[in-house]
């Protein structure tokens, strides 16, 4: 985003570094903009502001869920809340306290997890999506779509061969086995979806900085990165999300004692050993789902940012 | 893998077009690197030929590396594996950047060489146990007689199954319809909300149902579709809604075969955020020149959308559109939870699941796993004319 | 040493046990016995409660520990963990329990790939049985263990642990699925005695359906849902049925697959149940029609009872902690539950029971010395102390020590001379049918109205 691209022969619909535009829009301008690539009828808002709200009310109807005393939540619906309403922190206290492990030691595991989960897919997918796009070497076109073909490949069938390689050297029972797994099965979708990004990215581009003597690496971090941002910054929530919520993963390979088991371990363990308690698990849920969402917004905001900048900024 | 294509075109090597390649010395550095990359992958190789025969020699790691017990301990295991991945990654890659010559399939092996290396191991090694594992009986590890040979035994079970059709069924019924809808109703609602005033916001109410696990998901709906009689308040909000409008309450997840559409509503309200955002992700990627240009032609509203927002996201699309797919076949934890297979929902994944690990019988399971894998089979077809296709656009 | 799953007072208690037991190890190894009187206080479990002497045999084994992994979890693990330190004053072990509700799936994983536990509590003897088939890892009870068991257990229960011949597993937590809830308030308003033979049953549904003719208060409530183990009460019924009008005899026949799956005794046991099951008269009370049975979960199916629109709910004895906070499970309280009841005439009381199973997977002194304390009187009774529902078929349990009211009456049946105790034929039977056919097509026998005949035949033909 704040790269100093080599000077290149633009193509026309390169996005960096136009000599004709001006450097920024002006506000009006950029209104002007929008407001011709919008979708603009009063058709287009009301389906918008009717998917937004379809999308949202079972999640809020949890929400509702989780403030509603324990009798209430299996005698009436939700919705009778806003005529009677009825509040109590009692769910989220117990989901937040009625373990014998602190709650914060399954929130540093978690993020233990999920850090490196997240860092080391996406950058040894981002190598291998740039050579599969722009390295040319025999049986390439093979190798990607025998990668590709390898997204079907069920978790589950993977966890006892992959098991019985871990307890073999040893490591079963730690992070190193977590972080391992959720990098190889991030795998397959991340080079894919980072194939595609890339291989749209105009070849002009990529020639002139060859042209001026880059080599690949150089061409991968200072012309392809910087346009891959958004791309990038989706994909991260995703395998952020995948990570945040996976329970399987965490219990098969690091096993579910305090010293590595993530927070889905403890919100499995809510609903008791034999009941499903709604007002736990609706309490539970939004505990987890705080800190994507605000990822996600976070995320958001930053590759919004990122691309409306284009790469001018630099 | 290390076959070196002549160069072509631009493609003369990492060198640079500009220097006479055979004149520069090689840079042994750089090969170095190459050597090292096939090094991991024999590695690799060899740790799961000897897993498969036993013969892995036990290591004792530090116990800073597997023990982390303290809040501590772990927070800085974690910062010291970030660390140690991006130092090594970085330090390959400045290895085998040279201003020398860099033979073409050292730079091919740095960049691919730990992708493959990982997927050797926890998939394809995985995917290729399962298919030969799906030729033998209930239990393949062991040393007993379940673990005997059966040959296309397993298939044939597959297939005479009496329910078997209407998972097949079913299957196909989920795998066409919830990428179709998803990416449409992801694509209208990127479109919609782009650049308006709070998109973040408007995007994160559609993204809420990717961030809650997929069991939780199931069970939020299962709520949603709970019955209770005709007498009685109703607790689930579909049956209020029938309700309201003066309908009798219905069972949402029993009545075959609308009860698959149901649990497919279930996917769509998760899939859509996945698709939204990786579209309007496409659409912030169109160059603003080119949506000026159409601009200042005149095009705006619905010949923007047909003529200039589609075509340049049409990559997006396909890859949404072929990861979804791909999702669905193997999402099972929706049937398992809302309905457990009954009432004639049950998919392949769910048999598979089932198959694996409630009845613990792998070879069966497997067997499903490799019909999986045979129904995909299409859209790999499909993927592969894309590439041919994009390669000769290119 | 261990001291999770306590409250801090206790974690501290023991904690100064742990110093004395240390101190006291340093200069005499067999002093175990006067250092555990230190650490009883307030009713907490100490280790004076229990007779260390039985675990000198496996000489000292402070510094060890033993992996335990159980698909029990929090808050009702905890009671487990504090049964279990006892056991750590005495011998120095660190009992490091794994609790997880994926243990049925993920046991099988560990053990295929060389990581089991080193001791795991199954929560049926089905399980049990198709790990040690599939895997051939589970050791066979250890003889210090096994003759612990012989004086508590009776035979019976050593037949339920037994596959192939060799003794594997023994009995943890077990429970009497021939129980009947129902609110003793709600009965007595109505003028309802509690029936004791399968005749009254079905005249006390008569009754109360004649006594709400608008039929929005039906006798029964069910529900069989339980995600991908839906089904399993409907066989909890057809079982407690097949016990009671076919014999105890056939029973164990028809669970050896010795006789039909689709016989007429089968058929005419199946239709007994349904005149019950799919009686629209009689059932879903608070749900709606029949098939409401199939779209409801257990948990839920027995809660109408609080609000008066059924009467009455077949289910465990374990159901007990179903119930929602605050609500009383006593003869006077909010709920209870009576005898399933035997046929008019019939001279025996079977008891239809279900148990969780422990086996281990690896032979060490420390793992014998824990095995061996599990099988105890004094675990037996220390574990029922801690409450939730925890009945074992311990014969030297003390009854009095079993917390709930509805255990208690579990544990009475357990121990009843007189009682024919049956184990749940379901868990006993191949896992084809056990937790496959058998569940889905009692499921759609509910749900999509099927034929009793097409039912049994497809159960039949699912026999491996």
């Amino acid at each position: 985003m704040t790269t100093s691209n080599p000077p290149v022969p633009v193509a026309p619909t390169a996005e960096t570094g136009t000599p004709k535009r001006p450097r920024k829009l002006t506000k009006a301008e950029q209104r002007a903009i929008e407001a011709k690539t919008r979708l603009t009828s009063p058709w287009a808002t009301g389906i918008a502001l009717v998917m937004a709200f379809l999308w949202t009310v079972p999640t809020f109807g949890l929400l509702i869920t989780s403030i509603r005393p324990q009798a209430s939540i299996q005698n009436s619906g939700w919705w009778t809340w806003f005529t009677n309403p009825e509040f109590t922190l009692a769910n989220y206290e117990t989901v937040l306290t009625g373990s014998s492990t602190a709650f914060a030691t399954y929130f540093v595991n978690t993020l233990v997890i999920t850090i490196p989960a997240v860092v080391i897919p996406i950058t040894i997918a981002l190598l291998a999506a740039y050579a599969f796009s722009w390295i040319e070497f025999r049986g390439r076109d093979l190798l990607f779509v025998a990668v590709f073909a390898l997204q079907i490949v069920p978790l589950q069938v993977t966890l006892i061969p992959l098991l019985t390689i871990y307890v073999d050297v040893g490591l079963a029972g730690s992070f190193w086995t977590v972080w391992l797994s959720h990098s190889i099965f991030a795998l397959p979708l991340a080079i894919f979806m980072f194939h595609n990004f890339m291989k749209d990215i105009p070849r002009s581009l990529v020639e002139a900085a060859r042209v001026d003597g880059a080599g690949h690496v150089r061409i991968f971090f200072r012309v392809l990165l910087p346009l891959l941002t958004p791309a990038i910054a989706a994909f991260t929530v995703f395998q952020f999300l995948w990570v945040w919520n996976d329970l399987l993963v965490a219990l098969t390979f690091a096993g579910g004692t305090p010293n590595v088991a993530p927070l889905t371990v403890r919100l499995a363990e809510l609903s008791g050993s034999r009941g499903q308690d709604w007002h736990l698990l609706s309490a539970g849920a939004f505990v987890a789902l705080v800190v994507p969402v605000a990822i996600f917004l976070f995320g958001q905001r930053y590759f919004v940012r990122g691309l409306l900048a284009g790469g001018v900024k630099g | 893998m290390s076959g070196i294509k002549a160069p072509e075109q631009v493609d003369a090597s990492s060198a640079g077009a500009k220097v006479s390649s055979s004149s520069t010395p090689i840079s042994y550095t750089a090969l170095a690197v190459g050597v090292f990359m096939i090094l991991v992958f024999v590695g690799v190789v060899g740790l799961v030929v000897a897993s498969f025969f036993n013969a892995v020699p036990e290591i004792s790691w530090p116990s800073f590396l597997v023990d982390s017990n303290t809040t501590v301990k772990k927070l800085s295991l974690m910062v010291f594996v970030v660390a140690l991945f991006i130092g090594v990654m970085a330090l390959l890659l400045l290895l085998v950047d040279s201003r020398k010559r860099v033979p073409n399939w050292t730079v091919a092996i740095t960049f691919v060489g730990p992708a493959l290396a990982a997927l050797l191991l926890g998939l394809i090694w995985p995917g290729i146990s399962t298919i030969i594992q799906s030729f033998y009986g209930r239990s393949p590890w062991a040393d007993s007689e379940r673990s005997e040979f059966v040959g296309f035994d397993n298939f044939a079970t597959l297939f005479t199954t009496p329910e078997f059709q209407v998972v097949l069924r079913n299957t196909l019924i989920w795998v066409i319809v919830v990428p179709l809808v998803a990416v449409a109703l992801g694509l209208i609602y990127a479109v919609l909300i782009d650049r308006t005033r709070g998109e973040a916001f408007s995007k994160g109410l559609i993204f809420l149902p990717m961030a809650i696990s997929l069991v939780g998901a199931s069970i939020i709906w299962r709520f949603i579709y709970e019955y209770r009689s005709p007498a009685r308040p109703q607790i689930g909000l579909a049956n209020q809604l029938l309700v309201w409008v003066g309908l009798e309450p219905y069972q949402f997840l029993l009545n075959s075969p609308l009860n698959t559409l149901f649990l497919i509503l279930v996917m769509i309200w998760i899939q859509t955020g996945f698709a939204m955002t990786i579209i309007s992700a496409a659409i912030k990627a169109i160059p603003d020149d080119i949506i000026e240009a159409a601009r200042l032609d005149g095009v705006s509203g619905m010949r923007m959308f047909r003529y200039v927002t589609i075509p340049s996201i049409r990559p997006a699309l396909l890859v949404v559109w072929v990861t979804i797919t791909m999702t669905t076949l193997k999402v099972f934890d929706i049937v398992r939870t809302m309905t457990g297979g009954n009432f004639q929902t049950s998919v392949v994944a769910n048999e598979f699941y089932t198959q694996s690990f409630r009845q613990f019988n792998f070879g069966l399971g497997a067997a499903l796993a490799v019909l999986l894998f045979v129904i995909v089979i299409p859209v790999v077809v499909y993927q592969v004319r894309q590439l041919r296709l994009s390669e000769e656009i290119r | 040493m261990s001291v999770r799953g306590r409250s801090k007072t206790t974690a501290l208690t023991s904690v100064v046990a742990l110093s004395l037991l240390l101190a006291a190890c340093g200069g005499d190894d067999t002093s175990g016995e006067s250092d555990g009187e230190t650490t009883g206080s307030e009713g907490t479990a100490g280790s004076s409660e229990i007779d260390c002497s039985l675990y000198e045999q496996f000489g000292d084994l402070s510094g060890t520990s033993v992996s335990t992994y159980a698909s029990i979890v929090t808050p009702e693990s905890e009671a487990y963990e504090a049964a279990f330190v006892p056991f750590e004053d005495c011998t120095g072990v660190d009992v490091r329990g794994e609790w997880s509700k994926e243990f049925e799936a993920q046991i099988v994983v560990r053990v295929q790939s060389g990581n089991p536990p080193d001791i795991a509590l199954f929560p049926q003897p089905g399980l049990l049985q198709t790990v040690v088939n599939d895997t051939g890892k589970v050791l066979p009870v250890f003889p210090e263990t096994e003759a612990v068991v012989d004086e508590n257990f009776s035979e019976d229960w050593k037949a339920y642990g037994t596959v192939n011949g060799t003794y594997y597993g023994f009995p943890n937590s077990s429970n009497s699925k021939s129980f009947v809830w129902y609110s003793p308030g709600a009965f007595a308003d109505a003028g309802y005695e509690v029936p004791e033979t399968w005749e009254d049953l079905l005249a006390l549904s008569d009754q109360i359906v004649a006594d709400n003719p608008d039929g929005d208060v039906k006798p029964w409530c069910a529900g069989i849902s339980s995600g991908d183990a839906t089904g399993w009460p409907v066989t909890d019924w057809i079982e407690d049925k097949m016990l009671r009008d076919q014999g105890a005899e056939y029973y164990d026949q028809w669970v050896a697959h010795e006789v039909p799956f689709n016989a007429p005794e089968s058929v005419e046991v199946w239709d007994a149940v349904g005149s019950i099951l799919r009686n629209e008269d009689y059932v879903n009370g608070g749900f709606g029609n029949v098939q409401t049975i199939a779209s409801t979960t257990f948990q839920d199916g027995g809660l109408p009872i609080l609000d008066g629109a059924c009467y009455m709910y077949k289910m465990a004895s374990f159901y007990a902690a179903n119930w929602p906070e605050g609500t009383t499970v006593a003869e006077d309280g909010d709920v209870f539950a009576f005898y399933f009841p035997a046929n008019e005439g019939a001279d025996e009381k079977p008891v239809l029971v279900g148990s969780e199973f422990i086996a281990a997977f690896d032979d060490r002194p420390e793992v014998r010395a824990f095995t061996t304390y599990l099988a105890s009187a004094d675990y037996a009774n220390l574990r029922a102390k801690e409450g939730f529902g925890f009945v074992s078929a311990n014969q030297n349990l003390d009854v009095a020590n079993v917390e709930s009211p509805i255990s208690k009456l579990a544990a009475e049946q357990f121990q009843d001379p007189a009682a024919l105790i049956r184990f749940d034929g379901a868990d006993l039977m191949p896992g084809e049918v056990g937790s496959g056919a058998f569940w889905r097509e009692a499921t759609a026998w509910i749900a999509e109205g099927k034929d009793t005949k097409a039912v049994l035949d497809a159960i039949e033909s699912s026999w491996p």
